[in-house]
């Protein structure tokens, strides 16, 4: 007890090899996250490659090739968008709410998608699919996905509830609400109106319009560069309310800021493609495993990129294999829940 | 020094704290102690403006804590609450790192770095600074967390009981721990303690509570009394001259 209570203040001056505190704190850790980096980045570039020029009729380089190339970038870079979207909005979520397993579209967002287009058709029938698309229709559904997320982030997150766990609890029950309506109106449709609503409800590179696009990258443009900006102050509010308090940081602000702005990327992506509920949550999950550090600034180029990858690969097999492009969400779960519980068995936590 | 004037915080018509006024001198380790729901966590957690008062003021070195910013107050007071887990897989060095925050914005220089080692030293980390924290024991994740508000490097330091959870030996090594900290690095420490011989012999002065108001405010000795510690714990004390010190029995 003695020795201890004189022992002199730095113990251990003898040079250890490394006492940085970084975000990847050993050079194995350093090692493995641009490996994992890296690859991803490869697998990124051949998928897109991939999309671009297999099965294109023209030779590789002619003037014809780069004609069907470009047509197919449209998608590319829908896929690009919905990656992007998807992936900083689930993590920024998962960090704010302290929770990993749940997504922001479960608040709300898909629920509402269908529910308008739904009761488009249900409504004006066949002709109802087109009466919703449009760039002012885009925007609208964008703003109404906005507006509702707001209301129930400020109304739930200032009041005397104050309350995280209530806000999710209620908006899933908005969400569940929305969709027992829409399931209501699918009942009552003709099988041809069902049949082409269905198509809408899959979520599918497909459904985006090029004309959307002046309206959707500013968007997530300033939402994207706002969560990534707060990297560090994310990092922070990652370790919880008192703690995120106890380090100076206005915790309640933090989150409706951030919730803000995963709600534009949320908006942005439902309305360009529909429901993409599993890939935000299997993007995430699996970019923490690659990514392996408590650090947003090197999460979310990794979640950008596994993000993009499982999309453009699934797109890539829809495409090429089951000649049923465009709808990717199928593919997704089945693949991505498969390589989910794969990581999560073998690794034993989240 | 911690200043509150009539402090007063209400639950619900039969549930309130305060009003307390109080004064908690600049140094050495001051204990909070009383039954359980005496108000010990909730005064600890309002001087640590983790929770907002409803009337009267406080003031943590001559700062208001419900006008002064959050930021500003980071620097000069730290709490570490009782319940701590992270959903994020941290290293002790990255936690303990997290310390630095309100000086460092997340941009951890070579200072800080220094003060970083420093504290994990401090609390004998050093073997285990680039461990996860659930690879460690709760005796050690709980030295980790105490590291962590050391390295903010504030003149206060509020602790939640961190003996929770701690069998005999680290609960002595923790209170010897912050002992240090309290005479070698001049911490005025607050902590909530649950047992009065670990108040009686490591604490400064001691402040027991009771229905939400401050009851006994003195030096062990004046504290560390038969009738003083019946009262406040409701229950028979008796209070004998152990080998260090008098010792409480209320078995």
């Amino acid at each position: 007890m003695a020795n201890l209570l004189t022992r002199p203040l730095a113990p251990t001056a003898s040079p250890r090899i490394h006492r940085g505190s970084g975000a990847l704190p050993h050079g194995r850790s350093r090692t493995r996250y641009w490996v994992v980096f890296g690859i991803l980045l490869l697998l990124a570039m051949s998928f897109g490659f991939g999309l671009l020029a297999w099965d294109n009729p023209m030779p590789l380089g002619t003037e014809g090739f780069w004609l069907i190339a470009n047509m197919r970038a449209n998608s590319l870079l829908t896929m690009a968008i919905v990656a992007f979207c998807q992936a900083v909005a689930t993590v920024s979520f998962q960090t704010v709410t302290n929770n990993r397993i749940i997504t922001p579209s479960i608040m709300g967002f898909e629920s509402l998608y269908i529910a308008v287009q739904t009761g488009a058709v249900f409504f004006l029938g066949a002709a109802g699919v087109s009466a919703v698309q449009g760039l002012w229709q885009f925007s609208a559904q964008v703003a109404l996905m906005v507006l509702l997320a707001c209301l129930l982030y400020g109304w739930l997150l200032s009041g005397k509830l104050g309350n995280i766990q209530i806000m999710l609890l209620i908006g899933i029950i908005l969400g569940a609400g929305l969709g027992s309506i829409s399931t209501f109106m699918q009942r009552l449709l003709t099988p041809s109106e069902f049949d082409i609503l269905t198509a809408r409800l899959f979520g599918s590179m497909s459904n985006a319009d090029m004309s959307y696009m002046p309206v959707a990258i500013p968007l997530v443009v300033l939402a994207g560069t706002a969560l990534i900006a707060s990297s560090k102050r994310l990092n922070v509010v990652a370790l919880g309310r008192d703690t995120t308090m106890n380090l100076g940081i206005n915790h309640r602000g933090e989150v409706m800021r951030t919730l803000f702005f995963v709600s534009i990327l949320m908006a942005v992506s439902t309305a360009l493609v529909g429901p993409m509920t599993f890939l935000g949550f299997l993007v995430a999950t699996l970019a923490y495993q690659l990514a392996d550090t408590y650090d947003h600034r090197y999460i979310f180029p990794v979640a950008f990129l596994t993000g993009f990858v499982v999309l453009a690969g699934a797109y890539f097999v829809m495409k090429n294999i089951f000649y049923a492009q465009g709808v990717v969400g199928i593919i997704i779960e089945a693949v991505g829940g498969i390589t989910f519980l794969i990581f999560i068995l073998r690794k034993g936590r989240l | 020094m911690i200043t509150l004037n009539a402090v007063h915080k209400s639950y619900s018509s039969e549930v309130s704290i305060g009003p307390v006024t109080l004064q908690i001198p600049t140094g050495g380790i001051t204990a909070l102690v009383g039954p359980n729901g005496a108000g010990k966590s909730t005064m600890l957690t309002m001087v640590g403006r983790l929770l907002g008062i409803d009337a009267g003021s406080i003031e943590v070195a001559g700062y208001d804590v419900s006008s002064t910013s959050s930021k500003d107050l980071a620097k000069i007071v730290s709490i570490l609450r009782q319940e701590n887990h992270f959903v994020t897989r941290l290293t002790v060095r990255q936690l303990v790192g997290f310390g630095r925050f309100p000086y460092s914005k997340g941009r951890l220089t070579t200072a800080d770095e220094e003060i970083i080692s420093r504290s994990i030293d401090f609390l004998d980390l050093g073997e285990l600074e680039h461990r996860y924290l659930d690879q460690l024991s709760g005796g050690q994740r709980q030295r980790a967390y105490v590291a962590m508000v050391l390295a903010q490097d504030t003149e206060h330091v509020l602790l939640d009981e961190p003996l929770n959870n701690l069998d005999m030996k680290h609960s002595v090594l923790m209170m010897q721990h912050l002992k240090r900290a309290a005479t070698e690095l001049g911490r005025t420490i607050v902590i909530v303690l649950h047992d009065i011989n670990f108040a009686g012999h490591y604490a400064d002065y001691i402040c027991a509570m009771k229905h939400g108001q401050v009851v006994e405010f003195g030096s062990p000795a004046e504290i560390m009394r038969d009738e003083v510690l019946t009262g406040v714990f409701d229950t028979p004390v008796r209070v004998v001259e152990g080998p260090a010190g008098p010792l409480a029995v209320y078995y």
